[in-house]
């Protein structure tokens, strides 16, 4: 569950993004998620929003506090996760996988190369 | 930016995996196990709190209790030696410079246990207070004498009494008694913030770590957590209790705070005692109010209340109540919305959500 897959990019505000062609799923890691704690709501923007590397695009509120989520890359959203409005704690449970919060198109994926590797955000969280 | 201060059970924390937190200063362990799980371990069964960050003031002397009563909002000359309450420390204002626990240890001593992060601040205005009005006694900040632990819940007194021979059931809420736990010197009060019954325990620091181990050993079959500051939170808010900082501080009465329990006008005077009697014949224009959200989303500290479309308070305090499921929280508005089944709206970034105003406390134990 804590595993952190190789293909994936990570940052240092601990999101992680996987990408399949010009599509990236985005998602927090499961460090973020182990900080937060208990997860009681997720708030998502609507497909057809541009989000931009680096600026928040949404908030995971836990029982102690809200906190944003901040773009690993830019691009529009395709699809969000409608499963997390009504289990948001899926995102406690298992944030690598079925809890990934949104899929955009890539504008730009020169953008990929700048983020994290696997290795580098360990060595970041354990730091 | 100074360093952080640390109990004398920080390393045991981190042993236990817990998240470490800034709080006021001091290096707090926020959860272990999650929020929610050490929340519901305190109302089912049990949980023990690190709270040594806590302040000890000792006020001794002849005129202990005339500088005790000048200072403070309760009417100290009511307790009996071994009681504690509840009282409020005041500034000429009639505002608070702190909520603190008075316990009355002699007729020239009173033992009072106050905020963390106010501790300095309380020890320096009782100190002031003392010279400026030439009280007999002395005042001395114990601290760092102290180390605290709380043990809370329905299972709480069952696993205390296993490391102790004083007897527990004896000593009455609020009431304390100097014991021992595990055959040292304890201050055993039986007191608590978060709506169970529980109690504290005063212990000297270089005893703290083997009282704190035998506590998760004594309590592992009863069900007992380590529990942070997060479920402190909740369980205290769930109980109605304020929070320095939040529902009270430098700016609000006791009446407002809805906090009138802990003002004895009978008593004489005392510092802003003019002030409260004003407000008390005037009545108060803003109060704090309970309240639980209707629609999505939890009302947190500093977000704006709204009465009619209009701003009209803010939140003081908000999270998810694990024990009635539902988002609760506690608010200041006008005196004559500040009462149970007003529709208002908690603006939460940026969008109106609409709530109720509810009485409180939000949560009580059955006895």
């Amino acid at each position: 569950m804590s595993d952190y897959p190789e293909s994936y990019r990570y940052t240092k505000e601990h999101e992680w993004v996987a990408v399949d062609g010009d599509t990236g799923t985005i998602g927090i890691t499961f460090h973020a998620q182990k900080e937060l704690g208990d997860i009681v709501y997720v708030d998502l923007p609507r497909a057809g929003t541009k989000i931009e590397s680096g600026k928040s695009f949404g908030s995971v509120e836990s029982v102690k506090a809200v906190s944003e989520i901040f773009a690993p890359v830019t691009g529009e959203v395709i699809e969000i996760n409608g499963d997390l409005a009504d289990a948001p704690e899926k995102l406690n449970e298992d944030p690598h996988g079925a809890a990934w919060l949104v899929k955009v198109k890539l504008s730009d994926m020169g953008e990929i190369e700048t983020l994290l590797s696997r290795d580098d955000y360990m060595s970041y969280i354990e730091g | 930016m100074s360093e952080l201060l640390k109990t004398p059970l920080n390393a045991a924390h981190r042993a236990l995996g817990a998240r470490m937190v800034d709080f006021g200063g001091w290096d707090m362990p926020v959860q272990y196990t999650g929020i929610i799980d050490e929340h519901n371990a305190v109302r089912t069964a049990a949980g023990v709190f690190d709270v040594s960050h806590m302040g000890e003031l000792c006020v001794r002397g002849p005129q202990a209790l005339d500088l005790v009563q000048f200072v403070t909002t309760n009417d100290a000359s009511k307790l009996a030696m071994g009681q504690v309450h509840y009282s409020g420390l005041m500034y000429e204002t009639g505002c608070f410079v702190d909520d603190i626990l008075v316990h009355k240890v002699a007729d020239t001593e009173y033992f009072l246990c106050v905020n963390a992060s106010n501790q300095d601040k309380d020890f320096a205005h009782i100190d002031q207070w003392r010279a400026a009005k030439g009280f007999d006694c002395a005042v001395e900040n114990q601290g760092a004498k102290y180390a605290q632990i709380a043990v809370q819940g329905p299972m709480a007194i069952s696993i205390l009494q296993k490391l102790t021979k004083t007897g527990l059931s004896a000593i009455k809420y609020y009431w304390f008694a100097d014991g021992e736990v595990s055959g040292e010197p304890a201050r055993i009060a039986h007191t608590g913030y978060t709506g169970e019954d529980g109690f504290e325990i005063y212990v000297a620091p270089e005893q703290v770590e083997a009282r704190w181990n035998e506590l998760l050993a004594a309590g592992a079959e009863f069900g007992l957590k380590p529990c942070g500051l997060g479920a402190r939170n909740t369980l205290r808010l769930e109980a109605g209790m304020a929070l320095y900082g939040h529902e009270i501080d430098a700016s609000i009465t006791p009446y407002e705070a809805g906090l009138g329990w802990i003002v004895k006008p009978a008593k004489g005077e005392f510092l802003g005692s003019d002030v409260l009697a004003k407000q008390k014949a005037e009545g108060v224009r803003r109060k704090l109010v309970g309240f639980e959200m209707r629609g999505r989303g939890i009302g947190r500290d500093g977000y704006e209340i709204r009465v009619d479309g209009v701003a009209a308070g803010w939140v003081t305090s908000g999270c998810p109540s694990p024990t009635l499921g539902k988002n609760i929280g506690f608010g200041y508005l006008p005196s004559e919305k500040a009462q149970p089944g007003v529709a208002i709206e908690v603006v939460v970034r940026e969008q109106p959500v609409e709530a109720v105003t509810i009485p409180t406390p939000f949560y009580k134990r059955a006895k």
